[in-house]
């Protein structure tokens, strides 16, 4: 099994031949600032998927525990035109990460959006609030169990009057 | 890490400091909308020394929609701000769930509504890689030329507010005067002038129309002249200069550290395009230069806009000549439903017409990512498929939600009427923002 920055390095046949590490969540910070030392100068995005429902085979590398969550970061190295893209499981029963704020400050908010829209707390970031949603929402609409149409019906105590 | 340093030094230290809580020396405000109404029941009349908090939007002229900022001000000084977003959101990425991939473009093309064309492309590129189909060359290059003529669209709808943010008018009317000519283009094309479901996965909707060379060559012809005409408005005008110039700076160690792209990134002096330094398309046999600016400020970040027109034009002369004849989307019956004509005459055609627009056409399981430039940085789409018709997740990374956390960064230290000189040049299009 081949590693990167002490990562498992993903299979090229899921990702279609792109880049892609798989950090546990207690190497996350680490693999990350060693990817920040080694010239991936940007933090381009950072997202989630609610692996939840998902039908078909992970591919996952040996040795890495599928979660429902996993916190998907694209990194692009400017000098060396290069891409790399790691993926963290996070657990349904404790979605907390730590924060990427330190080594990148862009992710500021898509952490808070990461927040927003699917209940991972990421520890230690400045400003852990809703960005898109109301601050008094409840739920994470972005999670599988949420559904599209769940918005609450008014009026339904009304009885039939034909 | 540089970021936070240069800030902790330039940060203010007001007095009246154990009025705001958590209060940090930043540029960003960190607080909640609860914190701040408490903080604003407050008397109006502050004393000589205290800041107010200030609401600016979100239905305010300059914020291009509903951006609303959480200003921290001390007199007309702008201490510290928070872009406060959301209004606009409608879930689209939720939405995108529930669509096939043939029907995401019509979801995805809403986002930024100034530049419809790149986020089908963007979308159409993740998809593609997806299924690992390779699209025919005459698609791939109207792909180009209508996102070419897009960006020109896009950057004469920036020219015109920010003209208008600055109180230049004309500017206001000429810039959507000359984006009109080119979206009665992409009306003749698409059938529609925004929204378009042009760019689709495996090509495009429709071919071009017969006399489009001539109609491409009538739009460089009359908006070429025009950008001449921008100059001697506004480029060399002092007033013009005075309100831009020196407003707004950012570095590109700062910029990088935000995740600024596009003319933002530009504009601080780092010369990073993706169709030139990660080609996509057919950039990689066309002529263009990347342009950069120097000192980071709003002026610099105009002048690339106006200048990126004058090179998009220079593309699209490039591509009327380059135009092979072809195919306009992939012959792959998985995906490519079959021709009109077939399905008057054959009922296998029609069933398999029928097939791929309620069910749509399955995608291999797996995941992908794909980055276009588009003309407020990059765009990309993360998609993760389970083998059915419908994405799994989608995920657009949208360049103006991610430019927007710089503004508390330029913004910090300037004057009110810098600020909206400061929004309009970031070009946020809150549709994108929110999604």
């Amino acid at each position: 099994m081949t590693e990167r920055y002490g990562a498992p390095v993903g299979d090229g046949r899921p990702s279609r031949g792109q880049a892609v590490i798989h950090p546990s969540p207690s190497q996350w910070l680490d693999v990350a600032a060693a990817a920040r030392a080694d010239g991936f100068d940007q933090l381009v995005d950072l997202t989630a998927v609610d692996y939840l429902t998902y039908g078909a085979d992970r591919s996952l590398p040996e040795g890495v525990q599928p979660e429902r969550f996993e916190v998907v970061a694209s990194l692009m190295s400017h000098a060396r035109l290069e891409r790399l893209r790691m993926r963290v499981q996070v657990s349904a029963d404790d979605p907390a990460l730590p924060t990427l704020f330190d080594l990148w400050p862009g992710s500021e908010s898509l952490e808070r959006e990461v927040y927003d829209m699917f209940g991972i707390a990421f520890e230690g970031h400045p400003d852990l609030s809703r960005i898109l949603m109301p601050e008094d929402w409840p739920g994470n609409p972005l999670r599988k169990d949420y559904d599209s149409g769940r918005i609450p019906v008014q009026f339904k105590a009304a009885s039939n009057v034909r | 890490m540089t970021l936070q340093t240069a800030m902790s030094t330039t940060g203010v230290a007001p007095s009246g400091a154990d009025r705001v809580s958590r209060r940090e020396p930043s540029a960003v405000l960190r607080m909640s909308e609860a914190e701040a109404a408490e903080i604003g029941g407050d008397p109006d009349d502050p004393g000589d020394d205290e800041l107010v908090l200030l609401n600016m939007g979100p239905s305010h002229p300059s914020t291009h929609g509903v951006l609303r900022l959480m200003l921290e001000l001390s007199g007309e000084t702008v201490l510290r701000s928070k872009p406060v977003i959301g209004y606009l959101h409608t879930g689209m990425e939720k939405t995108g769930e529930n669509l096939t991939y043939l029907q995401g473009g019509t979801n995805v093309t809403r986002m930024d509504y100034a530049s419809p064309l790149f986020n089908e492309l963007a979308f159409s590129l993740a998809t593609e890689r997806l299924l690992g189909i390779e699209v025919p060359e005459r698609a791939t290059w109207i792909r180009m030329l209508m996102c070419e003529l897009n960006r020109v669209s896009s950057h004469l709808l920036f020219m015109a507010t920010n003209g208008m943010d600055l109180g230049a008018v004309s500017m206001m009317i000429y810039g959507w005067r000359e984006r009109e000519e080119v979206l009665r283009f992409f009306e003749k094309v698409t059938g529609l002038r925004m929204n378009h479901n042009y760019i689709r996965p495996g090509g495009v909707a429709a071919d071009l129309p017969a006399d489009w060379r001539t109609d491409v060559a009538r739009l460089i012809e009359l908006i070429e002249p025009r950008l001449e005409e921008y100059d001697t408005l506004l480029t060399g005008q002092p007033i013009w200069r005075e309100r831009l110039q020196g407003v707004g700076v950012i570095s590109v160690a700062e910029a990088l550290a935000l995740g600024a792209t596009g003319p933002i990134l530009r504009g601080a002096g780092m010369a990073w395009d993706l169709r030139r330094d990660e080609p996509y398309l057919f950039y990689d046999q066309v002529d263009f230069d990347v342009i950069v600016g120097t000192h980071g400020d709003c002026y610099d970040r105009y002048a690339i806009r106006l200048n990126e027109i004058r090179e998009s034009l220079r593309i699209v002369a490039q591509i009327i000549e380059a135009m092979p004849s072809g195919d306009y989307r992939v012959q792959d019956k998985k995906v490519t439903p079959p021709p009109r004509s077939r399905i008057d005459a054959s009922m296998e055609a029609l069933i398999h017409h029928f097939k791929i627009f309620t069910e749509g056409f399955k995608v291999p399981p797996g995941e992908a990512y794909a980055a276009v430039e588009s003309p407020r940085g990059e765009l990309g789409v993360y998609l993760v498929s389970d083998g059915t018709s419908v994405p799994y997740r989608v995920h657009v990374r949208a360049p103006s939600f991610i430019n927007l956390q710089t503004l508390p960064h330029l913004m910090q230290n300037g004057l009110i009427a810098d600020g909206v000189a400061i929004i309009s040049s970031v070009d946020p299009i809150m549709g994108e923002v929110d999604r």
